[in-house]
């Protein structure tokens, strides 16, 4: 016990090589989660620089379609994961053409007006999800994965976990290959590069932001689809990973994708590493706390420009 | 024209006086405790989101993590009185000195970030603020504080069978925080307020301390939101962390400014009458059954205000001041 | 008596690149000094040493006889430096008399005095009837005439113009000019950058020509101009354009 009494388990606890390994482990494999997570953010702010306050709201929505996919038609998360992304690309781009679309317009406050509209617009959709999902915790109880670890090397790695990690770092690599590849990923770099330059071409802004949104929402509805095998399902369960998404963005740089990757990573594993150290109920301050250490030494993330 | 400021700001100054003194006689009309009580939330709601908007709409520099200077102001004023037996009163100015000073300490790293990047430092300095009183065990931890209440005293600033005492506190409060705003529109501090927010690199060049500014716009804020913490726990009797610093707070300190009319002297005060009324009443009308009604309501409203009226509800009130202006 | 602005050797590097090197000028108390050169000179990174946006990498400045090098820019403001900006930075939610008072504070305590001030400074400038208009309101000429108040405001010994007559209307640049020609006769030195020789060359005492970050010549304007360096620089500079 310390003198101010906050507990600290580093005496109690044995450290171990395996055990520190082990939780670097399932650490990273969070992480890549996180990034997946927090890519769509990033996606968004660098494409037209708004920061969707609803981000946690979308990944809400993703777990509760794959929950009743899972529910009513028996399909396994794992193959109604691309049924939930290709939705919320719908969903996003509806969004954003129906409400963002409007906060774009604004003359004055406009940083503010973004804000509070996504924000308004997380409130509308927990209220939904309260109305007609009610309140209740769900789960999916028997899907392929639940519940399975693998062990390599004598690290035991949970199964949605490892099949999560190599959905994001698929996910990456797509999204590497679309941004650089393909006329309509450098339409979307053009766009964010300078938004009058993509009119003149004769593409229409509106529809590159709506893609843009859709995309975005796509990617957290990947993450949403297979995190709900392994977590609660609740109205406010966005609420909670938010916080981490745009500590996730930031900690990289807005708008870099490889940033979101790279500050996913980071996420998990200082989240693990204060895990080990810390009682369970303080694990997220070690992120807070890179978070905080990386800007002020990097006002502008890791990989943002300065 | 000169004339006509002085002549605006006395109006502004009579206009409060006189919604001061209806709002003091208000309990005699309204008996409902429970009207009484959304009465109270109400004005302390107008003083928080006062007191944010000084360093968020008038300085600029947005914070979602002044709960963490509410949190202080409670555990503070709390601490001291069940601990060592001091007075409410002292708590109260002692908490609000403590998140004063804590303000400044953060400030040097905090403001030499910009935009999303200072945003989210304050999420998260608070979030980290919550979960160490979460663990503090010397603090009750996720426990929190019970308030021993022994009848009604103005001494302990504890009252039970009448809630009017609470009411007149929170008039006083959310008084002081719009006479300070009033105060310093037309000052010194007020005139480098608003240039770092429009543009710090013009102002630097007109002799703004940029950094200082900043630090004095915090102080202030972070003080009087302390002083509502206290207000609020000696109200509630009762406090754990995440009732007196939980995210909702610095939520509900920002919602009634941003919707009035962000950095604006009538903003917060117009926003919080509207917004903490709907807020409990939509809570306990149609959220009760827990059915997200509310939410999607509350929710709803925040999407068209901030939609229709980008420049807050007191827009409404000085467009034809606006085009006398241009003329 | 010594000059009122002196720098001495001043460098600035910014990573490889050499935005000024070894660059000594020297502005007199009551002159009208004009800075020119053609794009990429270093005229305006010269400027941001002088009103102390950022300390040079090398080299000293001195100011009314004291070395500044190291303060800020609001203390030199303070001490009598006051700028306007090549892109307007008006504070665009406040009134025109509002940023004109900003700038008073400097010297005006008392917020009754800093009023009087701003209004009479928005008097000199003409901008009299603008005083309570937002500053998004005006039109670009204005805001280049709101800058010039609110620099005014601060009482400066020295006032540094940043291109404040370019992509003016000749009718519009003409009333700049007698305005800057008013300033000097109030007794304040003025230090202008501008681009286009035509505009500043019969209104300054003496020019000074930067090239790739050096003085390339000092000198009367019609010497100046008439100059085989300069002539050259500029050539250089429209063919380069041309091209």
């Amino acid at each position: 016990m310390t003198p101010l009494g906050v507990r600290t388990f580093l005496g109690d606890k044995l450290l171990t090589v395996e055990t520190v390994v082990q939780s670097l482990a399932s650490g990273l494999l969070m992480g890549l989660l996180y990034g997946l997570i927090a890519v769509g953010l990033a996606l968004i702010f660098g494409l037209m620089d708004v920061t969707n306050f609803a981000h946690g709201e979308f990944l809400m929505i993703a777990m509760y379609a794959s929950f009743f996919l899972f529910t009513f038609f028996a399909i396994d998360p794992l193959l109604s994961a691309p049924l939930v992304a290709a939705a919320m690309f719908v969903f996003g781009a509806v969004v954003y053409l129906l409400v963002v679309r409007f906060a774009m317009r604004a003359k004055a406050n406009a940083g503010m007006v973004q804000i509070f509209t996504t924000f308004g617009l997380a409130i509308v959709m927990r209220g939904l999800a309260q109305l007609f999902f009610t309140p209740d915790y769900r789960s999916i109880p028997q899907s392929w994965l639940g519940g399975k670890t693998i062990s390599i090397a004598g690290i035991f790695l949970p199964e949605p976990q490892l099949v999560g990690a190599l959905v994001s770092i698929a996910a990456f690599a797509g999204l590497y290959f679309f941004i650089h590849r393909t006329d309509f990923g450098r339409a979307l770099e053009a766009t964010r590069e300078d938004p009058g330059a993509v009119a003149l071409v004769g593409i229409d802004k509106n529809l590159v932001f709506a893609f843009g949104w859709g995309l975005g929402a796509a990617l957290v509805g990947l993450a949403g689809a297979i995190m709900a095998v392994f977590f609660y399902i609740y109205p406010d369960v966005g609420a909670s990973f938010a916080l981490i998404a745009y500590v996730t963005v930031a900690l990289g740089g807005f708008g870099s994708v490889f940033g979101a990757f790279a500050g996913g990573i980071i996420v998990g594993l200082v989240e693990a590493v204060t895990a080990l150290m810390l009682p369970p109920s303080l694990k997220s301050v070690g992120i807070y706390a890179v978070y905080l250490l990386v800007v002020f030494i990097r006002p502008r993330g890791l990989f943002g420009s300065m | 024209m000169d004339k006509n400021y002085t002549a605006r700001r006395r109006r502004d100054l009579i206009i409060a006086a006189v919604l001061a003194a209806l709002a003091a006689l208000a309990p005699l009309f309204v008996k409902n405790v429970y009207i009484q009580n959304i009465l109270v939330l109400t004005l302390m709601y107008a003083a928080l989101s006062q007191s944010w908007n000084i360093l968020s709409g008038y300085c600029g520099q947005i914070s979602l993590g002044h709960a963490l200077y509410f949190g202080i102001g409670a555990y503070t004023t709390e601490l001291l009185f069940t601990k060592f037996g001091v007075l409410p009163w002292f708590g109260m100015l002692a908490g609000g000195a403590i998140a004063a000073l804590i303000a400044m300490g953060l400030g040097y790293p905090f403001f030499r970030l910009r935009g999303h990047y200072f945003v989210i430092a304050t999420i998260v300095i608070a979030e980290i603020g919550l979960l160490l009183f979460q663990n503090w065990e010397w603090a009750g931890a996720a426990m929190g504080i019970t308030i021993p209440v022994r009848g009604d005293s103005w001494l302990k600033f504890q009252f039970m069978r009448s809630k009017l005492p609470y009411f007149y506190f929170a008039l006083a409060l959310c008084c002081l925080a719009w006479f300070v705003t009033w105060w310093l529109e037309d000052s010194k501090w007020g005139f480098w307020w608003r240039a770092v927010k429009d543009n710090p690199d013009a102002a630097e060049s007109l002799g703004v301390v940029v950094f200082n500014s900043k630090m004095g716009a915090a102080a202030v804020s972070a003080f009087l939101v302390a002083v509502g913490g206290a207000f609020y726990a000696q109200f509630l009797a009762y406090i754990d962390p995440e009732s007196v610093m939980g995210f909702q707070f610095s939520l509900l300190m920002a919602l009634p400014a941003v919707l009035g009319g962000i950095g604006t002297l009538w903003g917060p005060v117009l926003g919080a009458a509207i917004l903490i009324p709907m807020t409990e009443l939509t809570r306990s009308y149609i959220g009760g059954s827990g059915r997200g009604v509310d939410l999607i309501v509350y929710g709803g409203l925040i999407v068209a205000i901030s939609l229709a009226l980008p420049q807050g509800l007191v827009s409404l009130f000085s467009r034809s001041k606006a085009k006398g202006a241009t003329r | 008596m010594t000059a009122l602005l002196e720098t001495r050797g001043v460098w600035q590097r910014f990573g490889g690149l050499v935005a000024n090197s070894d660059v000594s000028i020297s502005v007199g108390r009551g002159e009208i000094v004009g800075l020119i050169g053609p794009n990429g000179a270093g005229k305006s990174t010269l400027f941001n040493l002088i009103a102390g946006v950022l300390p040079p990498t090398q080299g000293s400045i001195w100011f009314d006889g004291e070395d500044v090098t190291k303060l800020p820019a609001a203390e030199r403001c303070q001490r009598g430096v006051g700028r306007t900006f090549q892109v307007v930075k008006s504070f665009e939610t406040m009134t025109v008399i509002d940023n004109v008072i900003v700038g008073a504070l400097v010297r005006n305590t008392v917020m009754r005095e800093a009023r009087r001030k701003a209004h009479e400074v928005l008097e000199f400038t003409g901008l009299a009837a603008r005083a309570d208009v937002l500053a998004s309101d005006l039109v670009p000429a204005e805001k280049r005439r709101l800058e010039v108040a609110r620099a005014l405001a601060t009482e400066p010994k020295l006032l540094l113009l940043d291109e404040v007559l370019t992509g003016l209307t000749p009718t519009e640049a003409q009333t700049g000019v007698a305005l800057v020609r008013k300033v000097r006769d109030t007794g304040i030195t003025v230090l202008m950058v501008e681009h286009v020789m035509e505009i500043v060359m019969p209104l300054v005492d003496r020019a000074i020509v930067l090239d790739l970050g050096k003085v390339l010549v000092e000198g009367t304007p019609a010497d100046v101009v008439r100059d085989p360096k300069v002539i050259k620089a500029y050539l250089g500079d429209r063919h380069a354009v041309g091209a």
